[in-house]
């Protein structure tokens, strides 16, 4: 691990998030720190996705609060958290296929110089910005079809990285790929640590939670079910927190028991 | 490139690429040797990734140009050649909007009947009302825009698929059409004016032609120069001097020898020289600008536009004007080229000549892939083949076939291409 602020960049405090007849998140904390990849983990349907859109900014919380930088702020829309400096890369690829690297890196917010497209300079930064990430791709002019899987995963992760953003988060980024093409991935998840961003990541592969997260947040059924160092902590004890084998009526009457002996 | 790698990355590459993985260069980057050995190298790469570009409808142009010399000396006569240029762009105008509208992956089956509507309300206005004739033009000319405008609107807005929004279109503006050229049906056209002008004006000056052709080859070789000069200056992987003298060299062969052509005959159509600035104009603004870009962006991935910030709805609107824009300039020169607006105008095989063009010059039915150097491309073909017919008296019945024939011919092409793209990575 890196140097860890103290101030977390991003703070959830008792956030609570219903839609209609259905309690997705419920008194939600989590802490996540600059240089700090922080993995969400949780069962389908544990809440990991709405927990995530709501600090994206795409579903607004319904009780509780949000503090950046230990300044509590409003995010009502997705707009307020890239101003803020968050940045989500979603699990289905915001890439189109038939444009070249460098137009997608810079889709929406292209370069001009007297009103026409600065090619050469967006070209230029793409391959500074793919440089210092380490990502190596053929070459930055062909269309991103004829890119693999974990290479198309880092030009979005990549593309999220223009915005200077404090905070990135990754919706399941290795779903899908490959041996080799998942560690490409998570070594520029580790890349993005060390260059100080904070980084929470949703995963449902614990291995790769294993591999390069610091900290995990397990969500259960919309609650927070306990937030473990990933060092002192063996993958068996996660997984007992995601699918609640410690929690059930067995091990309530064991807790019981205990006070009552007491 | 650094050579510093990560532990997990060192890893995961397999044995026999380890040696590889050490050096400073991935192996698997595409690095372009220098000097015409790179270039042919490339080309060949493209070939067998199944990226073909226009090889295929420029062969298809020179094996007609053959077939049809053989069979009639005529046909490559500079009279014949300069008439196919001129006739070539009402098509190709209304193909260049069609093209706007196919890089969107969508298709405008209207533009048919907004043509003859521009027509007519160019006669109506200037003949039958008496208006002057560049107002009228300008009005034609905004109504095939609106239109276009509207049917985006029910498009974009509204929700409802474009194929039977402007299949709507088409009948409703035939009906239009018909209803303002009232109960005569024909309304000629004087021959002299800015409309009939259109396709008769030559400029029979020969210095006209071959400057023409100097301008575009000089101004093609220091475009691409300075823009090489500035890439090299910031670093980025430029191409040789070389590659762009042959470019340049090939650009002018052509340039000058259909100039030479012109010349022998009545001189530089106004038409072809509206017609090639707007292929510039519009390629540009495709290529160089934010526009374009979003253009492209919609017809690769809607839901990744969105997300960029790019507001879908009116990129929609905008570029279904254009295609109604481009059908109305289709329509004038139509109309010009029969010196009358009549109900025949924007009727028959016009519809599916402009698709034609659009898909035979190389622009994908499933969007995000095309130039509007294609519409001239595809038009050549097209206007061609129907010239070479009618020198050998073929009727229209044959006409028709063969069209079809080199339609799915191009299809057939395009999907193989596409095919091998997809097992080379590319599609």
């Amino acid at each position: 691990m890196v140097h860890v602020s103290a101030t977390p960049v991003l703070a959830l405090r008792g956030v609570s998030k219903r839609f209609g007849a259905v309690q997705a998140l419920t008194d939600v904390e989590l802490e996540v720190h600059a240089g700090e990849v922080v993995a969400l983990v949780g069962d389908n349907g544990a809440g990991k996705s709405t927990l995530v859109k709501t600090i994206a900014g795409v579903h607004p919380i319904d009780e509780g609060s949000i503090e950046w930088e230990g300044k509590r702020v409003s995010i009502n829309r997705p707009h307020d958290a890239q101003n803020l400096g968050i940045a989500t890369v979603y699990q289905d690829l915001a890439l189109c296929d038939n444009i070249d690297v460098v137009g997608n890196l810079y889709l929406g917010r292209e370069l001009h110089k007297r009103g026409v497209l600065d090619e050469v300079e967006m070209e230029r930064r793409a391959l500074e910005l793919l440089k210092t990430l380490s990502i190596r791709i053929p070459s930055v002019r062909i269309p991103i079809a004829s890119l693999s899987g974990g290479q198309r995963q880092t030009v979005a992760i990549a593309r999220s990285m223009l915005g200077e953003p404090k905070l990135v988060i990754l919706d399941e980024p290795t779903a899908a790929l490959g041996v080799e093409q998942t560690a490409q991935v998570l070594d520029l998840v580790e890349r993005l640590r060390e260059r100080g961003h904070a980084v929470v990541l949703i995963s449902h592969n614990m291995a790769d939670v294993k591999a390069v997260a610091d900290k995990v947040a397990v969500l259960r059924l919309g609650r927070n079910n306990g937030v473990f160092e990933v060092k002192s902590t063996s993958q068996e004890e996660i997984i007992s927190a995601i699918t609640g084998a410690t929690d059930n009526a067995v091990t309530r009457r064991a807790a019981r028991n205990a006070e009552v002996t007491k | 490139m650094t050579t510093e790698k990560t532990p997990t990355a060192t890893k995961v590459v397999n044995p026999d690429a380890a040696h590889d993985a050490l050096t400073a260069v991935d192996p698997r980057l595409l690095v372009r040797e220098q000097g015409l050995k790179g270039y042919f190298s490339e080309f060949k790469r493209k070939v067998h990734a199944g990226d073909l570009g226009s090889i295929p409808v420029v062969i298809g142009l020179i094996v007609i140009a053959v077939i049809f010399q053989t069979m009639n000396s005529q046909f490559l006569s500079a009279e014949n050649l300069s008439n196919i240029a001129v006739t070539m762009v009402a098509t190709g105008m209304m193909a260049v909007g069609i093209i706007f509208v196919l890089l969107l992956g969508e298709i405008d089956l209207s533009v048919g009947s907004v043509s003859g509507v521009s027509g007519a309300i160019v006669a109506v206005l200037s003949v039958t009302h008496g208006m002057n004739e560049w107002l009228a033009l300008v009005v034609a000319l905004a109504s095939g825009a609106a239109i276009g405008a509207l049917h985006g609107f029910f498009f974009a807005k509204i929700g409802a698929p474009a194929f039977a929004v402007t299949l709507a279109g088409l009948l409703f503006w035939l009906g239009f059409m018909l209803q303002l050229l009232g109960e005569n049906g024909t309304i000629n056209l004087d021959g002299e004016g800015v409309v009939g002008q259109l396709t008769t004006y030559y400029f029979s000056d020969i210095a006209a032609a071959y400057g023409l052709a100097a301008v575009a080859v000089a101004g093609f070789f220091l475009s691409s120069f300075f823009d090489n000069r500035r890439r090299a200056a910031a670093g980025v992987p430029s191409r040789p001097l070389s590659d762009i003298v042959m470019r340049t060299v090939l650009l002018g062969v052509i340039a000058f020898a259909a100039a030479a052509m012109f010349n022998q005959y009545k001189g530089l159509p106004l038409a072809l020289v509206l017609f090639l600035a707007v292929l510039v104009i519009t390629d540009f603004v495709l290529r160089r600008t934010a526009y374009g870009r979003k253009i492209f962006a919609l017809g690769g991935s809607v839901e990744a536009s969105r997300r960029a910030g790019i507001n879908v709805t009116a990129v929609r609107v905008s570029v279904f004007a254009l295609a109604g824009l481009f059908a109305a300039v289709g329509g004038l020169f139509w109309a010009s080229k029969i010196a009358a607006a009549n109900q025949s105008a924007g009727a028959g095989d016009l519809l599916m000549n402009v698709i034609a063009a659009a898909v035979i010059g190389g622009t994908s039915l499933f969007g995000g892939r095309g130039r509007t150097w294609n519409a001239l491309l595809g038009v050549m073909v097209i206007v061609s083949i129907q010239y070479g017919l009618a020198l050998e008296g073929i009727a229209t019945p044959i006409q028709y076939m063969i069209t079809g024939g080199v339609l799915l011919a191009t299809v057939v092409i395009d999907s193989v291409t596409r095919r091998t793209q997809k097992t080379a990575g590319r599609a």
